[in-house]
């Protein structure tokens, strides 16, 4: 029966303040006041007559979904409200508040040299929020909840996450819009707030795997690295205390559906509308190149950075091989990839576009792209200059007549060539035995002219152990001292090897960075169910501002592309690239597994046989034996018991 | 001869010393090496506690206004009396409920404030004379004549822990004491009934513990319908927008939580901690195809599908990424423009009028129509601002039903007053409290029961000391809020039950309990065997040689004296 009170005295209480309101706000001052003192005189019988229903009602019935039956006093209120005073809604529509959040999608589509095209996704939400002061961010539109807890609850400053299955070939296919490692890499700026950093990130880490479906609680201090120099925060804020910085990589990590179900769940529009309707897991996980990733990092909200938002963009690389799907024929289409078409944009993104790479083919004797659009758009990306051709999806011209977009490129020739990448690189594990061997990294500078500086991040778990003495750096057969060494060795079952170098890479060279290590003995429950496969070390991670060959333009304005606005560049002439080598798998002296218990059964052995021989030594009394008659003799004496004669 | 037989002995010596050693040195060093730690644990406390005898004590105060007792029986007011309820539940739960009278006659400020003219006012200028404690009531006896109570109205339940109750006409002269006692009596009870604590609650609360008869199918859709008892809750509002192309939804859930939850869960505070967010989820689709009634002009939900609403918007929801509390979802439908209007049908196809429906332990949803916002002629998307005094004045009343403030049916001639801007008067906080208690103390009670009984059963878990730490501080804890339960003091009692319940959970979820649990005896005695075979045949025969020998000597030496 309280229930219809509360009810009714919240609406009491909106009563009370509308009527203020008009009060102060309208004309018939007098009349409207005069309603209400006589709604309020009335309210009270209403209640205990609604009370007084209820209690009449027949008992509920046991079952699990009820209907909630509480509300007549409410209701009926409700309808005496609205007669009263002017519902919003109906009558007097208040100003609709401006949403403090935007999303953006688009897709970038790039056919690639190698007959491949590269098809990268990017979702991008914007939220004028503040997760950094101490007030609880607790309601939530576009931006997703669950993303949203973990950053407050962890006072996360940036975190990047990436699953990535295959590796990005970039002799032969370019830098990638988001360079991602294979497997699974995270890495979190923590605000300064936070007092136990490592505590923190091991409880995120379990969080994002739960979030993810991914294996990231394998994330713990033998992995994890503070990298001093490689990884700085890409949003604003000028904190660069390391001391906040996690890094970790788990290059064993397998990507499929199930981390991209869990993906999709936290775009606005789920998988269905927009660009995301393309994403359908049998056609993303049929390629040579996956990659999905999370990013989340507060940026500015204008070019004056008055006002900060948080943003948050996933994105999502996949190469399709076409050469293997394509039953020999040069041609593509949206449908031939993702056995999708689109039909409409998200209808909460406020910018919705599908650009498609033509700079290799300005004068359409490569390729033939169908339906032709007239936008074009020009952008620098990883610096150089590309065209594109753009399809605008909240335009609804753009749909034509059939009301679906399926883009069609049908190749024509198949020459043309590629732009080698101005840096690159390789790893591999060199040395015979299962005892020391050697690491080789090689970074190659391909300027033709300019020579630049790159910083090295090796992360190597404990088990091999770096012999640090035995580094050496060589360009062009001479040594290359590295103006920076940060070198921090491992603790066995502790932490893993980090070394960050700062080398200056000469124009057009090869540079090789070597190591030598030892294969540490695991104990024999450290080893993973599968340990003849190997043991994995992580990527490197080569980062660098590499030379541009065209100039930048400095005009940057908002309307940039997503896929070219990623990094934050600073100067001018030059372009943030970030390369990720092969991870290598390493095969440690692997023992038999049974061995423990052969080893408990042999020793027991021993020790009993020893054992048994000294016990019976000890107890043993010894007397002299007579001789026992020979055969003959015993024979004999047989007979002659058998035949009543005395024995010899 | 001699030496042979100095030889035997030598033997006889050195097989003996052997088994002493192995016996006082190998089988203790086996033992310690191999052994188990096992701290040690309160047993004896907890094979106590497996016996749950629960008394709850509240203290009443009845305070008689001038004009219900003539001077000469004013002098024979007693001072107090004490009443015990005994009921026995089950074999090892019993209940004990004593109510504690006082009996007093007004002062003269009290009788100002009965002179008021209302009884609310009453009520209101009662509560500031004086501030009664958690648990404790006042019931003030009034005449019959007095103006504060409606004609048929025969006990007003204040906001507070107060009640004002008119005094029979029957008993108005000429009667002993004792006559009007013994007919205060009854109602007295059925205010306290109401106000405090009812075995039906009680029992209800001891659901998790004891196997309910199932006589009284109300009560255990109730006690079915409210969440369990935990120390934090997550509430979480959700707005359903399933078709974003036509309808652009604005609601000021912010505001509306600070209007209309907050002041609630202000008040819920001594009873649980309460975190609260809201999400809004486009394409979120309900399980069921809604059917249109024609004659409605309408899309209609029968309550038999509605078990199947929730699944695929469920599995959008999300859980709680911070914390492991349970979650109490709050659903807000706004159906897509084709399936407009919606609306549910109950059991005998009528529509439920506030068009929303809870389900126990989860939560529950509100269908909001919105296509009486505009035209056939709207062009889409259309905004649309949510009415949220309509939403919220759902989702309040099924936050209360799923929190397990629920309003007994009152006897006829009870008049309950409507409750302030909090939502919740102290004595249903104060019920709601009580039965918390007891269902903690009980839930507490029957985890470290259970840990005890499992611990002694498999001899092979490792009770590590911080366990036992918290099994004891459990059992304290546990102890104290059945000592405060006793004496009455109804806020310490939550307290220490809420304590007693997180260590248990502790305790029981430990996961170093599940460290050597599968460590199998088979292969132990794999291992064991070649080693202990080899080594323990000879010295066993050697033994039984060195019996049967001094057997046989005894036998010889018997027969020499013969």
């Amino acid at each position: 029966m309280a229930v219809h009170g509360c009810s009714y005295s919240a609406l009491l209480l909106i009563i009370c303040s509308v009527s203020v309101f008009i009060v102060t706000d309208s004309q018939d001052t007098t009349l409207s006041g005069g309603h209400h003192a006589a709604a309020i005189e009335d309210n009270p019988q209403a209640a205990t007559e609604a009370a007084g229903k209820t209690s009449e009602e027949p008992a509920v019935e046991e079952r699990s979904w009820e209907a909630t039956e509480v509300e007549e006093a409410t209701l009926h209120e409700a309808a005496a409200d609205k007669q009263d005073t002017p519902a919003p809604e109906t009558e007097a529509p208040s100003p609709v508040p401006q949403p403090k959040d935007d999303f953006q999608e688009e897709l970038v589509i790039r056919p690639l040299h190698s007959g491949d095209i590269y098809a990268s996704f990017q979702f991008r939400t914007l939220w004028e929020t503040d997760f950094m002061s101490g007030n609880k961010v607790s309601h939530y539109r576009l931006f997703p909840k669950s993303l949203g807890q973990v950053i407050s609850k962890f006072s996360v400053r940036e975190l990047h996450i990436s699953f990535t299955q295959g590796y990005w070939r970039t002799m032969q296919w370019g830098q990638p819009f988001q360079p991602a490692p294979p497997g699974a890499e995270l890495w979190v700026w923590f605000q300064d707030s936070v007092t136990d950093v490592d505590g923190t990130w091991k409880e995120l880490t379990n969080v994002l795997s739960g979030i993810f479906c991914a294996s990231l609680n394998f994330i713990d201090s033998t992995n994890t690295v503070q990298p001093s120099a490689s990884f700085k925060p890409l949003g604003i804020g000028n904190v660069t205390d390391h001391r906040f910085l996690r890094y970790a990589t788990l290059p064993r990590e397998i990507v499929c559906t199930e981390n991209l179900t869990p993906w999709k769940k936290l775009l606005p529009c789920g998988s269905k509308a927009g660009l995301t309707v393309l994403l359908k897991s049998e056609k993303l996980f049929h390629s040579s190149f996956h990659s999905q990733a999370v990013h989340i990092r507060p940026v500015c909200q204008d070019w004056q950075c008055k006002t900060t938002s948080w943003e948050l963009r996933q994105t999502l690389n996949v190469v399709f091989d076409l050469h293997t799907s394509g039953q020999g024929k040069r041609e593509w289409s949206l449908f031939k990839m993702f056995s999708r078409t689109l039909t409409e944009a998200c209808p909460l993104a406020s910018s919705s576009k599908i650009y498609i790479d033509i700079t290799d083919d300005p004068q359409g004797e490569l390729f033939e792209l169908s339906p032709a659009t007239p936008l074009l758009s020009q952008a620098m990306v990883l610096g150089d200059r590309r065209t594109f051709s753009v399809y605008d999806l909240t335009q609804p011209v753009t749909f034509g007549t059939v009301r679906s977009l399926n883009p069609l490129i049908r190749w024509k020739s198949s020459e043309g060539d590629m732009l080698r990448p101005l840096l690159h690189a390789e790893r591999y594990v060199a040395g015979y035995g299962l005892q020391t061997g050697e690491i080789h990294t090689l970074m190659y500078n391909n300027h033709p002219y300019r020579s630049f500086p790159v910083l090295l991040l090796d992360t190597v778990p404990w088990y091999l152990r770096l012999y640090i003495h035995t580094l050496t750096v060589t360009s062009k057969g001479k040594d290359n001292k590295p103006s920076y060494i940060h070198y921090q060795p491992s603790k066995d079952r502790l932490r893993p090897h980090l070394l960050e170098m700062l080398v200056q890479l000469p124009p057009n060279s090869v540079t090789e960075v070597t190591v030598q290590f030892e294969r540490a003995l695991l104990k024999w429950t450290e080893y993973t169910p599968d340990p003849n496969h190997g043991f994995y070390v992580g990527s490197s991670v080569i980062s660098s501002l590499v030379p541009s060959i065209v100039a930048m333009d400095t005009n940057i304005t908002m309307d940039r592309p997503l896929f070219s606005s990623f990094f934050p560049c600073k100067e001018e002439s030059s372009f943030f690239v970030r390369v990720y080598t092969e991870p290598l798998l390493v095969n440690l002296p692997t023992p038999d597994f049974s061995m423990p218990y052969n080893v408990i059964c042999l020793t027991c052995t021993v020790v009993a046989v020893g054992y048994g021989s000294l016990y019976n030594l000890l107890t043993r009394s010894f007397q002299i034996e007579e001789p026992s008659p020979g055969l003959a003799k015993r024979l004999a004496n047989i007979i002659r018991r058998m035949r009543g004669v005395p024995p010899l | 001869m001699a030496t042979t037989e100095v030889e035997h002995r030598r033997g006889q010596l050195a097989s003996l010393s052997i088994a002493a050693v192995v016996i006082i040195v190998g089988v203790p060093l086996w033992w310690r090496t191999t052994e188990t730690y096992r701290a040690w644990l309160p047993v004896s406390q907890i094979n106590e506690l497996a016996n749950l005898q629960l008394q709850l004590s509240a203290d009443v105060e009845v305070v008689f206004a001038r004009g219900t007792v003539t001077p000469e029986q004013q002098k024979k007011v007693p001072l107090t009396k004490t009443q015990d309820e005994e009921h026995t539940v089950d074999e090892d739960t019993a209940l004990r409920y004593r109510y504690e009278t006082k009996y007093r006659t007004a002062n003269i400020m009290e009788e100002d404030a009965l002179n008021q003219p209302s009884a609310a006012d009453a009520d209101l200028s009662l509560h500031t004379l004086s501030e009664s404690l958690c648990g404790s009531l006042v019931v003030y006896v009034i005449p019959e004549s007095s103006s504060l109570l409606p004609e048929d109205v025969d006990v007003y339940i204040g906001q507070r822990r107060t009640a004002l109750l008119r005094n029979g006409a029957q008993m108005r002269v000429g009667r002993t004491m004792e006559q009007l006692l013994a007919h205060l009596e009854p109602r007295i009870r059925q205010v306290l009934k109401v106000m405090s604590f009812s075995h039906t609650d009680i029992t209800a609360a001891l659901s998790g513990r004891v196997r309910l008869s199932p006589g009284n199918k109300e009560s255990i859709a109730d006690s079915m319908r409210a969440f369990k008892s935990s120390p934090g809750y997550e509430i979480t509002f959700s707005l359903l927008n399933p078709d974003p192309k036509s309808h652009r939804l604005h609601w000021d859930i912010e505001g509306a939580v600070q209007t209309y939850i907050q002041p609630l869960l202000t008040k819920l505070a001594p009873v649980a901690n309460f975190s609260i967010d809201s999400q809004t989820l486009y394409y979120a689709m309900l399980g069921v195809n809604p059917r249109f009634d024609s004659s409605r002009n309408a899309y209609t939900l029968n309550s038999d599908s509605l078990a199947h609403v929730i699944n695929p918007v469920e599995a959008r929801l999300g859980s709680n990424a911070a914390s492991s509390n349970p979650v109490l979802n709050f659903l807000l439908y706004a159906p897509d423009a084709q399936h407009s209007p919606l609306y549910i049908q109950d059991r005998q196809k009528q529509k439920v009028p506030s068009n929303a429906f809870h389900s126990p332990r989860w939560g529950g949803i509100m269908v909001y129509n919105v296509n009486s916002f505009y035209g056939p002629e709207a062009v889409f998307p259309v905004d649309i601002n949510i009415d949220m005094a309509k939403v919220m004045g759902v989702f309040l009343a099924q936050l209360r039903l799923l929190l397990g403030v629920q309003s007994s049916t009152t006897p006829p001639g009870f008049l309950v007053a409507p409750c302030s801007s909090t939502g919740l008067a102290d004595w249903e906080l104060d019920r709601l409290m009580w039965s918390r208690s007891v269902e903690n103390v009980a839930t507490a009670a029957t985890t470290i029961t259970s840990l005890a009984q499992l611990l002694d059963q498999i001899g092979n878990i490792v009770i590590n000391d911080n366990i036992a730490e918290q099994v004891s501080s459990a059992v304290t804890s546990l102890q104290l809020a059945v000592a405060e339960l006793e004496a009455g003091n109804l806020g310490f009692a939550l307290q220490y039950s809420k304590e007693a319940i997180l260590a248990s959970e502790r305790a029981f979820f430990d996961p170093s309990l599940l460290h050597l649990l599968y460590f199998p005896d088979d292969q132990k005695f794999a291992i064991y065997i070649p080693l202990f075979l080899p080594m323990c045949v000879p010295i066993l025969l050697s033994l039984l040689k060195i019996i049967s020998d001094a057997r046989q000597r005894r036998k010889e030496r018997q027969a020499k004296k013969d």
